[in-house]
C-alpha cells in the first residue's frame, strides 16, 4: 500500500520527521518498503494565468501567450494543445529550475521561430506528477496567482510504500494507519467526520441478504440525477495519484477515496439497470457473470454474488459486473456499502485468478461497524462533485460477527515476554489501540476487541500488541535455560555426513539439483518409474518429481563437460519420489557418478579411463557394514540407465538396495558423452545401518596361507567361485583375496585363470599342513564339479 | 717366515687398497683369522726360547691390534662412501606433485547446514527430518493456516493434488515431532523446501533450517537471547541484531530479525539495500493453537520457533552473489568451497 505522508499528517502529527516516522512504522511491524518524493525536484515555478493565446505567425502548433504571475505579464511561446485564455497553469519564469534527469535544467529567455519567449508553461509530467502528459496541467481556479506551486499543491510530500502483513487489514486505510501512528507517537488523532446527508428523493431499491453468514450487512442507496461528466476535482485526482490509483470518473474516484481513507471498499451500480431487490446470495453452481473487465467467469456455489431479481450483478467484494456498471451515460447510481465476512471472500478472488483492492481488504477484514458512516461520507462527497439527489438507505442485516472479549492476565505478560511491562502502560497501549476495558480484577482485565481488529482473539494476541508498541528491542534477552539432556546418539546408524565424507575423500564433489525434473529426462533415464507430477509446475521442464537422482547427476555432468571439465566425480544425497500402488513413496538415496580418467592427471602415470571397478570400489567402501556383518553381495543385474553387461545390483541380506554400472551406451549417445560414465544409486537408509563392533580375542597361533589358481570358462563369475571357496574352506578361513585374473596366451580359448589367496588361523592351536591340504583338495573337487574348473599348473 | 713388522706393512697396504666390505673381510681372515698369518706367528711363539717369548708375543699382539684397527677404520670409510653413493643415486625432484585423488567437497549449502546444526547441537538441539511431499494438514492446517487464510498467499505452493503439496517450509517436521512425543522439545529441522516462484532473487527450491524449543515458562526474552547468540556464533562477530514485529500464523508474537550488515558494518551498501540491516530470520512464540493441535497444553508448556534461509546465510557468509549458482552445480563454483 502506498500513502501520502502529508495526507497522514492531516490526521495525526507524530512530531517526527519522515525518516523517524518511517523507522517507527517499520519497528512497529508496519514495514516501509520505500519512500519516494511526490514530485520531482524543481523550484521557482508559480501559479500563472494565460491571459491570451494566439497563433504563432510561423508555426502551426505553437501559440504565443500572455501569461500573468499576478504582478507582471510575460510573453511565452507554448506548444500544448490545451493552452487557452483564462487557464491557470504552472508557470516556470526565467530563472526557474526544473528536474532535468541527470542535471537541473534552468529556464532562460529564448526565441522560438523568431518570437521571444520568457518562460515555460508546464505539464504534469514536467513536474514529475505523471508518467506522461498530453497537455498543460490545468490548475484549480481557487489557487492564487504567483503562489509557489510546491506549496500551492503541497508537493513537498513523500509517498510511503508499506508492506503490510496479512493480519493488519485495519491499516489498509488512512484512518487505521493514523490510529496506529497516534499510538506509536502517543498523540491525539483527528476524528473523521461522518455527515448525515439530506434525503431529497424517495427513490429506494430494496436490499436483502440470503447469505446471512457470508454477507452479514448490506447497505445501499440511490443517488439520482447526477452529472457524471463533471471531472473529479484536482485534489481528489491528486490524492488518488499519490496512493497509486488513477482517476477514472467521479463515482469511481469517490469510492476509491473511501477505500483509501476508510479502508472500506464500495461499489456503484447504474440504478436504472437494476430490477427489483438487490440480494446478496451464494451463486448457483455454474452461474455465469461477465465482469467489469469484460471477462466471463463461471461461478461455483461457494461464491458470494450480488444479484437482482433477474441476474447476477457483481462478485461480492471482488469485482462488479459489466451489465450493471456505471458508464458515461449513467444518470442515477445505486451505491453499495456492505460487510462481507473475510471467510466468504478469502481465497475466492485468487481462485478466479483475480486480485482487487476490494478483495484484498475484505479477505483481511473490513470494520463491520463502519458501513453506515462510510455510505454517508461517500454520498456527501459525491453530491458535492456530481450533484443529484440522495435517496433513503436500504439495509439488510444477517449474522454479524460476535464481539470478542479477551482476558489479559498480567502474570502472563511477564511469562511470555520475560519482563514486567508496567500494568498502566499495558492498559494504556491497548486502550489507545481501540481495545475497551470491560471488567477487571486483581489478576487482569477483560478487553473488548474493536470491530476493525480481526487478528485479535486470544491473550497472546493482546500481549503481542503490548510488546509491539512497547518495542521488541526494549525487551530483555536471556540465554534460554532448559534442563540438561545429553544426546542419545544411535551407534548402529552412521551419520549420512560420514558417507559423504568418504566420497569427498575420494574426490567426489557434492551437487544439489532441483527435485523436479524434465519428464523427457525421466523417460530416457528411468522409463519404468511411476512419477509424481506437479499440478502447477514452474515450467514443463520442471514438472515431475525425480524418481531417481541419476537424471540430475547426468545433467550436471553434461553441464560441466560443456564447460571443458574432463574429469568429473559427483554425488548427491536426497529424497526420490515414486508412486507405488497409488501412494507416494519418498526414499532417501545416495547416488554418484564418475567420468574421465581414473586418477587425476599426473606426471608419472599413464591416463587410464575409469571403469566399472572404480565405481565398484567406492560402493564397496560405502557399503561396508562392519567386521561382523553379513558380506555385501554384488549380483549381475539390469537397470534401464545402465549397460546390460556392466551392471550389478547391491544386496544386503539378499535384499536389493541399489545398482551400479556403466551408463547405457544409448544414453551415452543421447547425452553426447565421449566416453562412458559410471554410476551408482543406493538406498541411504540401508547404507547407514551397521553392526555395533564386537571385539574377539586375538589368536596367538601362526597364520597359514595358500594360493589357489584355477582355469574356468570366461563367463564364470569370480564372485560365485569365491563364494564356493568360502563355503568349503572351513571356519578357520580368515581372509580370501582375488589377486590375479588372466585370459591371455597359454590359458586356452574361452578360458580365464583366476588366482586366490587363502589365509587360515585357528584360535587355539597351530593348523597342520595335512589339514590345510585336505581343505584345498576339497575346494578343488567342488570347483571341478560345479564350475568345470581345472587346477592351473 | 716374515717378521711381524713386515706383515704389518703388507697388511696395512692391502687394507688401504681394499675398496669393498667383502675384500676387507678376506684380508681379516688372511691376517688375523683363526688360520691367519698373524695368528700363525702367535701359535709359533712356543718355539722361541722362553726369555724371548714375552717381547715377541707383545710385538705380535701390537701388530694384530693395529691390523684390527685399520680394518675397522677402513670399513667405516667404505660404508660411509657407499651410503653417500646411494644417496646421490637416489636423489629425486621433491617439487613434483604427489600422487593422490583430488580433494572433493561438500556443497556450500550442505556445509552451511552442517555449521548451523553443529552450533545448535552444541546446546543440545536435536536434528529432525521429514518428508518433502506433505499433506495439507501438516504444512498448513496444523500450523494455524486454514484453507483460504490470506497467509497462504505468502506461500506460493506447488500442488500434487488439492490435499498434497511440496512443503513450503520445514515447520511440518516440527509438527510431526511434537505429535509423536511429549515436551520438552529442542530441535532444528534442516531441509529442502519449495515455493512456486522463480526470478533473480527466488529459486523454486531452497533450504531452510527451522528451530523449535518447547518447555515450561519459555519467554520471548529467551527467544531473543537464542537468536542473537546463534547469529553471533554463526558469523563469528558481535553483530547488532534487532527484532521487528511481523506476522506468521503459527507464532504469536512474531518477529523478523535484522542483523547489522556483514558487508558494510551498518554504514549502508548494495548488499543491505543501503539500510545497514540485513533481514535474516523469522521467529516468534509458538501460537497456542499450534500447541493444542499437537496435543500440548499451552497452559503448562510454551516455547519459541525460528526459521532461516540457508542460501541467504551462505550468501552472506561466503559472498555468493547469485542465488541460482547454487543449483547450476558448476564444478568451478563448487570447488571454491573445498
Amino acid at each position: 500500500m502506498i500513502f501520502s505522508e502529508s495526507w497522514l499528517r492531516e490526521f495525526v502529527d507524530p512530531g517526527m520527521a519522515t525518516a523517524e516516522l518511517v523507522e517507527t512504522l517499520t519497528m512497529a511491524g508496519l514495514e516501509v518498503d520505500g519512500v519516494t518524493p511526490a514530485a520531482s525536484q524543481f523550484s521557482g515555478i508559480v501559479v500563472g494565468r494565460v491571459e491570451s493565446a494566439e497563433q504563432h505567425p510561423d508555426a502551426d502548433k505553437l501559440s504565443v501567450c500572455r501569461v500573468s504571475d499576478g504582478t507582471t505579464e510575460f510573453q511565452v511561446v507554448c506548444g500544448a494543445p490545451n493552452v487557452r485564455a483564462g487557464l491557470l497553469v504552472p508557470f516556470a519564469r526565467v530563472g526557474a529550475v526544473l528536474d532535468g534527469g541527470d542535471k537541473p535544467f534552468k529556464i532562460k529567455a529564448a526565441k522560438l521561430r523568431g518570437v521571444e519567449s520568457n518562460g515555460m508553461l508546464c505539464s504534469a509530467e514536467e513536474l514529475g506528477l505523471a508518467e506522461s502528459s498530453d497537455g498543460l496541467l490545468e490548475l484549480p481556479e481557487t489557487l492564487s496567482l504567483g503562489a509557489d506551486i510546491r506549496s500551492a499543491l503541497s508537493l513537498d510530500d513523500q509517498l510511503i510504500e508499506l508492506d503490510l502483513t496479512p493480519n493488519r487489514g485495519d491499516c489498509l486505510g488512512m484512518i487505521g494507519l493514523a490510529r496506529e501512528v497516534g499510538v506509536l507517537a502517543r498523540t491525539q488523532v483527528n476524528e473523521i467526520d461522518y455527515p448525515t446527508v439530506k434525503i431529497t428523493t424517495e427513490r429506494k431499491i430494496p436490499v436483502a441478504t440470503a447469505a446471512p453468514d457470508e454477507c452479514p450487512k448490506y447497505l445501499g442507496r440511490v443517488i439520482e440525477n447526477i452529472n457524471i461528466a463533471t471531472p473529479s476535482p484536482y485534489w481528489l485526482q491528486e490524492r488518488l495519484r499519490r496512493s497509486g490509483l488513477r482517476s477514472i470518473d467521479p463515482v469511481v474516484d469517490v469510492t476509491n477515496l473511501m477505500l483509501l481513507e476508510l479502508g472500506h471498499p464500495m461499489h456503484a451500480f447504474d440504478a436504472d439497470k437494476l430490477h427489483g431487490t438487490v440480494t446478496a446470495r451464494l451463486a448457483k453452481e455454474g452461474e455465469k457473470l461477465t465482469l467489469l473487465d469484460d471477462r466471463e467467469v463461471v461461478l461455483d456455489s461457494a461464491t458470494l454474488l450480488i444479484a437482482d431479481d433477474t441476474q447476477g450483478l457483481a462478485m461480492a467484494g471482488i469485482m462488479g459486473g459489466l451489465s450493471s456498471s456505471v458508464t458515461s451515460q449513467t444518470k442515477s447510481i445505486f451505491l453499495e456499502c456492505a460487510f462481507f465476512s473475510p471467510l466468504a471472500i478469502a481465497g475466492k478472488a485468487r481462485g478466479y485468478g483475480l486480485h482487487t483492492d476490494a478483495s484484498h481488504r475484505y479477505e483481511r477484514g473490513v470494520d463491520y461497524a463502519l458501513q453506515a458512516g462510510a455510505l454517508e461520507r461517500a454520498t456527501a462527497l459525491l453530491l458535492e462533485i456530481v450533484g443529484g439527489d440522495a435517496g433513503p438507505v436500504s439495509t439488510a442485516i444477517g449474522n454479524l460477527p460476535k464481539t470478542r472479549q479477551v482476558r489479559l492476565k498480567f502474570a502472563n505478560v511477564k511469562r511470555l515476554l520475560g519482563v514486567d511491562v508496567p500494568q498502566a502502560e499495558s492498559v494504556d497501549i491497548l486502550t489507545r489501540l481501540g481495545f475497551v476495558e470491560e471488567s477487571s480484577d486483581a489478576e487482569g482485565i477483560v478487553f473488548t476487541v474493536p470491530s476493525f481488529r480481526f487478528d485479535v482473539s486470544i491473550e497472546a494476541d493482546l500481549i503481542e500488541e503490548i510488546a509491539r508498541v512497547f518495542g521488541y528491542n526494549n525487551l530483555p534477552e536471556t540465554p534460554g535455560m532448559t534442563a540438561q539432556r545429553l544426546p542419545r546418539i544411535p551407534e548402529r546408524i552412521r551419520p549420512v555426513a560420514a558417507l559423504k565424507q568418504r566420497l569427498v575423500a575420494d574426490g567426489y564433489q557434492e551437487a544439489i539439483n532441483y527435485s523436479f525434473i524434465d519428464p523427457e529426462l525421466v523417460s530416457s533415464v528411468c522409463p519404468e518409474s511411476q512419477t509424481v507430477v506437479l499440478k502447477n509446475p514452474i515450467s514443463a521442464e520442471m514438472s515431475v518429481m525425480r524418481p531417481s537422482i541419476l537424471p540430475g547427476l547426468l545433467s550436471t555432468l553434461s553441464y560441466n563437460l560443456n564447460r571443458q571439465r574432463e574429469r568429473v566425480r559427483l554425488f548427491e544425497e536426497g529424497l526420490v519420489f515414486e508412486k507405488v500402488a497409488g501412494e507416494i513413496k519418498q526414499t532417501r538415496c545416495l547416488a554418484g557418478l564418475i567420468y574421465g580418467s581414473a586418477e587425476p592427471i599426473n606426471w608419472n602415470q599413464p591416463k587410464k579411463p575409469v571403469d566399472f571397478y572404480d565405481i565398484k570400489g567406492i560402493v564397496e567402501s560405502l557399503a561396508n557394514k562392519g567386521e561382523h556383518a553379513e558380506p555385501v553381495e554384488f549380483v549381475k543385474s539390469e537397470h534401464p540407465a545402465m549397460h546390460s553387461g556392466q551392471c550389478a545390483e547391491v544386496r544386503f541380506s539378499g535384499k536389493c538396495v541399489g545398482h551400479l554400472g556403466a551408463i547405457h551406451p544409448r544414453l551415452q549417445r543421447q547425452f553426447g558423452f565421449a566416453s562412458a560414465a559410471y554410476l551408482f544409486e543406493l538406498n541411504t537408509e540401508a547404507l547407514v545401518t551397521r553392526q555395533l563392533p564386537a571385539a574377539s580375542v586375538l589368536s596367538r597361533y601362526p597364520e597359514v596361507s595358500r594360493d589357489l589358481a584355477i582355469v574356468v570358462g570366461v563367463d564364470t563369475a569370480a564372485g560365485d567361485i569365491a563364494a564356493s571357496i568360502r563355503a568349503n574352506a572351513g571356519s578357520d578361513l580368515t581372509e580370501l583375496t582375488t589377486f590375479d585374473v588372466y585370459d591371455g596366451a597359454g590359458v586356452g580359448e574361452g578360458k580365464k585363470s583366476i588366482a586366490f589367496g587363502l589365509t587360515w588361523q585357528h584360535p587355539s592351536r597351530t593348523l597342520s599342513d595335512e589339514e590345510i591340504s585336505a581343505i584345498i583338495t576339497n575346494c578343488i573337487k567342488v570347483l571341478e564339479s560345479d564350475f568345470k574348473a581345472e587346477l592351473r599348473i | 717366515m716374515a717378521t711381524p713388522d713386515s706383515l704389518l706393512t703388507e697388511a696395512l697396504d692391502a687394507i688401504q687398497d681394499s675398496s669393498d666390505e667383502k675384500s676387507l673381510e678376506s684380508l681379516r681372515v688372511h691376517y688375523i683369522g683363526k688360520k691367519g698369518e698373524v695368528t700363525a706367528q702367535l701359535k709359533a711363539l712356543g718355539q722361541l726360547p722362553a726369555d724371548e717369548r714375552p717381547a715377541a708375543g707383545e710385538r705380535i699382539n701390537v701388530v694384530k691390534r693395529a691390523i684390527d684397527a685399520a680394518l675397522a677404520a677402513r670399513k667405516t670409510a667404505i660404508v660411509e662412501q657407499s651410503l653417500n653413493a646411494q644417496l646421490a643415486a637416489e636423489t629425486i625432484d621433491v617439487t613434483l606433485p604427489g600422487r593422490r585423488q583430488n580433494q572433493g567437497g561438500l556443497h556450500p549449502i550442505t556445509q552451511t547446514i552442517e555449521r548451523i546444526s553443529a552450533i545448535f547441537a552444541g546446546s543440545g538441539y536435536e536434528v529432525a527430518e521429514g518428508p518433502e511431499i506433505e499433506d495439507d494438514y501438516h504444512n498448513f492446517e496444523a500450523l494455524n493456516i486454514p484453507a483460504h487464510h490470506p497467509a497462504r498467499a505468502m506461500h506460493d505452493t506447488f500442488y500434487i493434488d488439492p490435499a498434497t503439496v511440496l512443503r513450503t517450509h520445514t515447520s511440518p517436521v516440527q509438527v510431526r515431532v511434537m505429535e509423536g512425543g511429549s515436551p520438552p522439545f529442542k530441535m532444528i529441522c534442516p531441509g529442502r523446501v519449495y515455493r512456486c516462484d522463480s526470478d533473480l532473487t527466488h529459486t523454486p527450491m531452497f533450504h531452510q533450517v527451522e528451530g523449535l524449543l518447547i518447555d515450561r515458562d519459555v519467554s520471548f526474552a529467551d527467544l531473543k537471547g537464542t537468536v542473537i547468540e546463534f547469529l553471533q556464533a554463526y558469523f563469528e562477530a558481535d553483530l547488532p541484531v534487532r527484532f521487528r514485529p511481523s506476522y506468521f500464523p503459527f507464532t504469536e508474537p512474531s518477529a523478523e530479525v535484522d542483523m547489522g550488515c556483514v558487508s558494510c558494518g551498518g554504514k549502508g551498501c548494495r548488499i543491505c539495500g543501503h539500510t545497514g540491516w540485513l533481514e535474516v530470520m523469522g521467529c516468534g512464540m509458538v501460537h497456542p493453537s499450534v500447541l493444542e493441535m499437537s496435543n500440548i497444553d499451552p497452559e503448562t508448556h510454551n516455547g519459541f520457533a525460528f526459521g532461516m534461509g540457508v542460501e541467504r546465510l551462505a550468501m552472506l557468509r561466503y559472498g555468493v552473489g547469485d542465488l541460482r549458482t547454487y543449483f547450476e552445480n558448476d564444478l568451478r563454483f563448487l570447488q571454491q568451497f573445498n
